[in-house]
């Protein structure tokens, strides 16, 4: 299969949406004329011209909002926020409005929106252009969010995500842009909900979030060499979460880790491990292991910031810890 | 009364259908507010009311100038706007009463009235929410090719909110079909306006985003009226967005039904803009130059209060939610 890269399976994803239904529109800063800050939306202006994809004012509540209204009078935006970091300047049209618009009207309306953004530390872009803020998201009733972790994902979700009739949030990982995957050149859907275990294993579940997935996978192979067996799963979306494949994967290895970005404080492993004790506490040989970033905004220098984001070899550390926690 | 027509008085100049319906429209907001209002107090209904009477004349006058199909998006203070978009008293009542067959289905309450079917893109509880969606609205219209309209409702208190001027700043670049309309009544909750902006005109703000404005006597039914049509029918023919401040007052508090407090407000003050309310005004205009004499108008107060009494009838015997379907409609599915 050819491979794309990240940043060009969502802009591809974007091309076929827009060709399969006139209603899809574009909406965002700099994303018609220049194609996006990160070239995201390259080609989408020539292709469809300036009555589908529209630049807008530094206007985040203004153009989401208007997205939103746009929605729910017929027409299925995506309206594009430039770093998930902007999100505080805009979230009442998000969690206040899009997401309860259909519970306030009895169900009489859709608001079938797209807000796509780019979340990740890893580039030195600084505390307020490298947040993972997912979490805040995945406790409003309402609200979708999606994290793909490859090009592949990255298409396939955001076909799911601009189809589906709910206000459904689609994190880019920043510093995965450039990263180059197979990816089928026709248009596909990865439903929204479903976790992708991307490695089997008996001993251990690393359940992971967006790029910390690749993370995982990486310690996986490592611990197979010390003769451990990780399952990994990507949850591919927080809202809604995919507990049936965690809890059915727990319940097989009798061991979990939750790795994501955010810290860890309140993060969404705070929800699973939660979960997992809930529903699988009879199943477990150890505690449930988080790993995240340490309860700080992120750093600039690259030396901390590197000290700051989780890993392979901070989660290949958890692994280790859990065996030893439960005799293995 | 008087039978004297008022020399120059425009409502000479307008049909009498037109005239009789800015008056119905009046009284029935009027009346579902003042009967909600008995029926929050009497420990009936739950939740919070924010009354829209003293004000009528702006939803009866903006309204009258709209087709079903034109969008408008309304505030915490909405039953006005719904009532005079053609919404049905029943359904109100319903949702007031958190009842099933509220146009909310009991999800809502009085904050969150809607009614697509004729245009209602919904109140709303957070101020300023709704101003984004009537820019979107009217973005969709134009994207769909139809001549429809979009009007947000809105305060004098929340052209200080962010989302107000980026949606003014939106419709005036994108050249959108879209009429502000700013109920100027003088004070954002309890703090009056010469204490929470500098500018005497709200209207004012509209030429930061090079939009034109005007300002109307928000008691007067007919200004309001036609200056709204001059608006609607410049949106309508493709020249963009405008601004109208209408002046005009609320008679109680802003939540709940204790009317008129002072100190935040002043004797003089009440009396001067009651002296001017909207709906007498009209009445003895309408009785002046003849269009509808006093008993065809008192006959207009008598059917809306069947009506509302018949609504309040259906709202209360209507059933409560089923709890078991508590998470219906969070998502679409």
């Amino acid at each position: 299969m050819r491979e794309i890269t990240y940043v060009k399976a969502f802009t591809e994803s974007l091309m076929q949406l827009m060709a399969e239904d006139d209603d899809v529109v574009v909406i965002g800063e700099d994303v018609a004329h220049y194609g996006g800050v990160f070239h995201a939306f390259d080609g989408l202006l020539t292709t469809y011209g300036e009555k589908r994809v529209i630049d807008t004012p530094i206007s985040e509540m203004g153009f989401i909002g208007m997205g939103v209204g746009a929605a729910a009078r017929g027409l299925r935006p995506v309206c594009d926020l430039m770093f998930f970091d902007f999100i505080g300047v805009a979230l009442d049209q998000l969690y206040n409005q899009a997401a309860k618009l259909k519970f306030m009207f009895g169900g009489d309306v859709s608001v079938p929106l797209t807000l796509t953004t780019a979340g990740g530390a890893g580039l030195s872009a600084g505390p307020q252009h490298s947040q993972s803020l997912e979490a805040w998201l995945a406790h409003v009733p309402g609200l979708k969010v999606a994290l793909p972790s490859s090009p592949h994902d990255v298409k396939g979700l955001m076909v799911a995500a601009v189809r589906d009739d709910n206000p459904t949030v689609v994190v880019l990982n920043k510093r995965m842009l450039g990263t180059k995957g197979p990816v089928p050149e026709e248009i596909y859907e990865i439903p929204l909900g479903h976790a992708n275990v991307m490695r089997s294993g008996t001993d251990v579940t690393i359940i992971a979030v967006g790029r910390m997935a690749s993370e995982a996978m990486t310690a996986a192979s490592r611990l197979a060499e010390a003769g451990i067996e990780a399952e990994v799963i990507d949850l591919r979306t927080v809202q809604p979460l995919d507990s049936t494949t965690i809890l059915d994967s727990v319940r097989r290895t009798n061991r979990a880790l939750v790795v994501h970005e955010a810290v860890t404080f309140g993060g969404i492993g705070a929800e699973i491990s939660s979960q997992i004790q809930e529903e699988a506490f009879d199943y477990l040989d150890a505690p449930v292991i988080r790993v995240g970033a340490p309860f700080s905004p992120v750093p600039f220098s690259p030396v901390l910031e590197r000290a700051y984001i989780p890993d392979s070899n901070r989660i290949a550390d958890g692994v280790h810890r859990l065996l030893e926690r439960s005799g293995a | 009364m008087t039978k004297t027509p008022v020399k120059d008085d425009p409502v000479t100049d307008l049909p009498p259908e037109v005239l009789r319906d800015l008056h119905r429209r009046m009284v029935r907001i009027r009346l579902f507010e003042e009967e909600a209002g008995k029926l929050m107090e009497g420990g009936r209904m739950p939740g919070f009311l924010h009354l829209y009477v003293g004000q009528e004349a702006v939803a009866a006058g903006v309204m009258a100038t709209l087709r079903p199909d034109d969008v408008i998006t309304s505030t915490h203070r909405g039953h006005g706007h719904a009532v005079a978009k053609g919404a049905d008293l029943r359904f109100m009542y319903a949702e007031l009463f958190g009842k099933s067959t509220g146009y909310c289905k009991g999800r809502g309450g009085s904050m969150h009235i809607n009614d697509l079917s004729i245009g209602m893109l919904g109140a709303n509880g957070i101020v300023g929410g709704g101003i984004p969606h009537a820019v979107g609205a009217a973005y969709a219209a134009v994207y769909k090719g139809r001549d429809s309209v979009a009007v947000p409702f809105f305060g004098d208190g929340a052209t200080n909110i962010g989302a107000f001027h980026e949606s003014a700043n939106l419709a005036a670049v994108m050249r959108l079909p879209v009429v502000f309309v700013c109920e100027n009544n003088g004070y954002a909750e309890f703090t009056p306006q010469e204490r929470h902006m500098l500018l005497k005109d709200v209207a004012d703000r509209a030429a930061a985003y090079g939009m034109p404005s005007e300002i109307v006597d928000g008691m007067d039914a007919v200004a309001v009226y036609q200056a709204a049509g001059r608006l609607v029918e410049r949106a309508r023919a493709g020249e963009g967005p405008s601004f109208l401040e209408a002046k005009t007052y609320r008679y109680y508090d802003h939540q709940g039904v204790k009317g008129l407090r002072i100190p935040y407000r002043t004797q003089e003050e009440i009396d001067t803009w009651l002296e001017r309310d909207a709906i007498a005004a009209l009445e003895q205009r309408l009785a002046g130059a003849d269009v509808a004499p006093a008993d065809e108008l008192a006959q207009v107060w008598t059917d809306t209060r069947e009506e509302i009494a018949a609504a309040i009838t259906y709202a209360e015997n209507s059933p409560d939610p089923d709890p078991a379907d508590l998470l219906e409609n969070v998502y679409t599915v």
